[in-house]
Parts: structure tokens; sequence; C-alpha cells
């Protein structure tokens, strides 16, 4: 049966999920903030994790967003093989309900229409959408706007199968220690082993999206998420890189096959606002 | 150490200020991020001022979220300073005292900073919201095309920053 589904509900959900992602942060980020600043010892790490704790109630309370870098909107949509979209073009209804939100939302408008020329779009459009087609009549949103102060620190590298699992650990620890305090500690950290070149950096995007706390279903990938936070926590760059334990809240980490002589990996660092927001259509 | 300090710097608070003290600053600054320093950098190569009196002067890294309807700016957090490095020792050559932003500076930046006495703040990044409510004035002073990059002079009450690098060169960035 063909489920029909008018692309205004599409730019509805994306224009609500704009506003309230920029200002509530999901459950599992507050929580692991929360966390964190009952695990640090050192006084200006915990000075700065209860600053960011009053900011995003702040931001809650009065509606101011949790950061002034609201973003480029980053739109996963996995799309039912039983949906038919009634009502106009699905791209242009994604990129109206960003439109709508920004405008509502007073959010800022990020985003420049040609990367050399460099002029404001003044609506922060167009957004960056992916879509899948899975089974079933149902339309999965998934929107985060993504910051670039550490978006600019993100890194892909294309490894060689000899330099495996170790090679992986340097690679996201250099990434990380690279990035310092630029892409502002404590982070979330996602990680695309595997693919292709764009394949591995799309994993890495869509990791950051996974909650706090879930890991990977695979064993040893599990493993090498635990391990790999551990030793990012030792490397005592801390909350705002001003030094402490917590360098990153998480390392959550997508796995796909890839080719017999490759061993791609990307590395997509997310700052504490780390926010994303789903909804089923 | 914790310190309240009114703007603009004196030279006896650019002296005693030191790499990883909390201070809180009260007075006047003013704002531009990458594209109004690559206008000023123009500027200056044409010869023509500064749309501000840069000597003197604390710069803030920061491009606000627009403001609602009754309140002074929206979400207003600093942004990575060092893609401002470039441009950044001309204008410490004359004269501007003080910095605000996140993450480090490059070598030749501290250089100029300790050639002209200047001291660089660390705000917190992803703290927009909380910093907004230090903020009590804002007005627009130049290139308003930019949108949320133009210039604008504030003024802040009690804004919370740590000394990240001082007048001497010392950088809190690289004892971490």
């Amino acid at each position: 049966m063909v489920r029909e589904v008018a692309v205004d509900t599409i730019t509805d959900a994306v224009c609500d999920m704009c506003i309230r992602s920029n200002h509530f942060l999901s459950p599992d980020m507050e929580k692991a903030l929360k966390e964190a600043a009952e695990r640090e010892t050192r006084p200006l790490a915990v000075q700065v994790l209860e600053q960011l704790k009053e900011n995003l109630k702040i931001a809650g309370e009065e509606m101011i967003p949790i950061c002034q870098d609201t973003g480029m909107a980053v739109v996963f949509m996995d799309i039912g093989q039983d949906v038919h979209f009634v009502g106009g073009d699905l791209t242009e209804a994604v990129h109206e309900g960003v439109r709508q939100g920004y405008q509502k939302g007073y959010l800022r408008k990020s985003v420049v229409g040609d990367p050399l020329l460099r002029v404001n779009t003044g609506d922060n459009t167009p957004a960056i959408l992916h879509c899948r087609i899975v089974p079933g009549d149902k339309v999965t949103i998934t929107l985060a706007p993504k910051g670039f102060g550490s978006e600019n620190m993100s890194s892909l590298v294309m490894l060689k199968p000899a330099d495996g699992t170790e090679g992986v650990k340097q690679g996201v620890i250099k990434a990380v220690r690279d990035a310092g305090p630029n892409a502002c500690p404590p982070l979330v950290v996602g990680v695309g082993i595997g693919g292709t070149f764009e394949k591995a950096a799309l994993m890495a995007k869509e990791a950051l999206t996974r909650p706090v706390g879930l890991h990977a279903k695979l064993p040893h990938i599990e493993k090498l998420e635990c391990e790999l936070l551990e030793e990012i926590n030792r490397l005592g760059i801390g909350p705002g890189g001003l030094g402490g334990n917590t360098t990153a809240l998480a390392v959550n980490i997508n796995t796909y096959a890839t080719h017999i002589a490759g061993l791609p990996l990307a590395v997509n660092l997310c700052c504490h606002v780390n926010r994303h927001i789903s909804r089923v259509v | 150490m914790e310190r309240h300090i009114k703007l603009p710097l004196t030279e006896q608070d650019i002296r005693e200020l030191h790499a990883g003290d909390y201070v809180y600053l009260t007075g006047e600054i003013y704002t531009a991020r990458d594209a109004a320093h690559k206008r000023m950098k123009e500027a200056l190569d044409r010869k023509s001022g500064l749309p501000f009196e840069i000597s003197g002067s604390v710069v803030y890294y920061m491009g606000p979220s627009p403001a609602r309807e009754g309140r002074v700016i929206g979400s207003a957090g600093p942004t990575t300073s060092s893609r401002m490095d470039r441009y950044v020792p001309s204008l410490l050559d004359l004269g501007m005292k003080g910095m605000i932003g996140k993450g480090k500076r490059s070598a030749q930046v501290i250089d100029a900073m300790r050639r002209n006495r200047c001291v660089y703040f660390a705000a917190v990044g992803g703290a927009g919201a909380l910093l907004s409510k230090c903020i009590k004035k804002s007005e627009s002073v130049a290139y308003e095309d930019l949108g949320t990059e133009a210039i604008r002079k504030l003024y802040v009450e009690d804004f919370p920053a740590i000394v990240a690098i001082d007048s001497e060169g010392r950088d809190l960035y690289a004892s971490v």
C-alpha cells in the first residue's frame, strides 16, 4: 500500500526541529555533561562545565540559542519505499523548513551561497540533505545543526590495511589532539571506518547523531569506542581546552565493508553542543 | 586569581594580568570576525581608516544570533580565534590591546602581542546564551551588509573570561 505524505508536513517538521534542537540539548547530551561535571576534579574544568550547565538552563528558559553558531542544517531522511510524496518538491520542502525555522527561531544565518564568493544567503539555506530508501511507509527525519568550530577540525585519511586497529586509534587521537581547544571540548567524536572516501565521512557524521552512551553493536567496535574514549580523556585537553579529564563525552563509531586495498578513516568532531533530533512522519 | 577589570585596559592591568587568571570584564568592546577582518585589511591596504579606533581597543571574535524583540542581542559566544591570525599582527601594531575568542594563536600573533603589550582572553565556547546576559548594549558600527559578521560596539558587564595568553607571551594552552 502506498502512503501519501504531503511535503508541507516535512517543511513543518524541519522548521520545528531546527528551533527545538538549537535551544534544548537531547537528554543523553545533557546527562553526559552533568556526569562530567561531577567527575572533574580540576577547579577551572569544573568552572567551565558549570558554565555550560548554566548556559543550557538559560537557553531553554529564555529561548536564547545554546550557541550563537546555530550551524548548517544537516538532514538525514530515511524514506519508506511505500511513501509517495505529494504537493511539491521534497528537497525544496526541506530547504523551506530550514528557512522558516531559522527565521522564526531567531537563529543565526551562517551559510554563504558560494564557497569562494562568500555572500551570505540570508536564510541559512541550503540544507545538507542525505536521503535513504528503507522498507515501510514512514519517513524518519534526523536533523543535526552542525557548528563549524568543530567541523573545521575534522579529518579524513585513507589508511592502509596494514595500519589496522592501531592506525585507526592513532588517527582518531591525532584529530582530537590537533583540534585542542578549537573544537570546543568536551567533544563527541564521530568516526567512520571503511566503505569508500565519501561513505566514511557520511558514517562519521551520522555517528554523531547516535545517543551518547549507546555503543556500537559489534563487540570489537564497542571495545574500540571504550578504549578510544579513555585514551582521549587521558590527553588532558579538558573542557574549553583549558585542562582537565573531560576531553570527550563519547566516541561513536560506524563501520562498513571496504575494499581489499583500503582502510578509510573519517573523524567528525562535534563540540559539547552536539545537537541532534529525530522525528517520524 | 579572580579579577574585575574595567575597560579600556590600562598599562598596569596589562602588566598584571597573567595566563590562567579568571577575569570579569566591564566596558566597551568591538566585535569582528572573518569577513570584517578581511575588510579591515583591505581598508588598511588602501590606506583608508578603520571603522573604529583600534588603538586601545578590545576586539571580540563573535557573530551573534539575532536578538528577539526587546532584547539586546541573541546568543553571543566566542568563535575560533586562529582564523583571524593572519590579519591580527597589523592590528596589534596599530595599538589593539585586547582580544577575546577561543583556541590557540599563531607564533606570529604571540610575537606581536609581546611586542605591543596585548592580552588574549578566552571565553567559554558554546556558552553563548550565558555570555549574552553580560551584554548590556549593542550597536552596529560598520559593514552592516555582512549580517552577523558586521562590526558591533558592545557594552559588557562582568563578562567572564580567562587570560589565555598574557603580554609576556605566556600561553595557557601550551601548558595543557
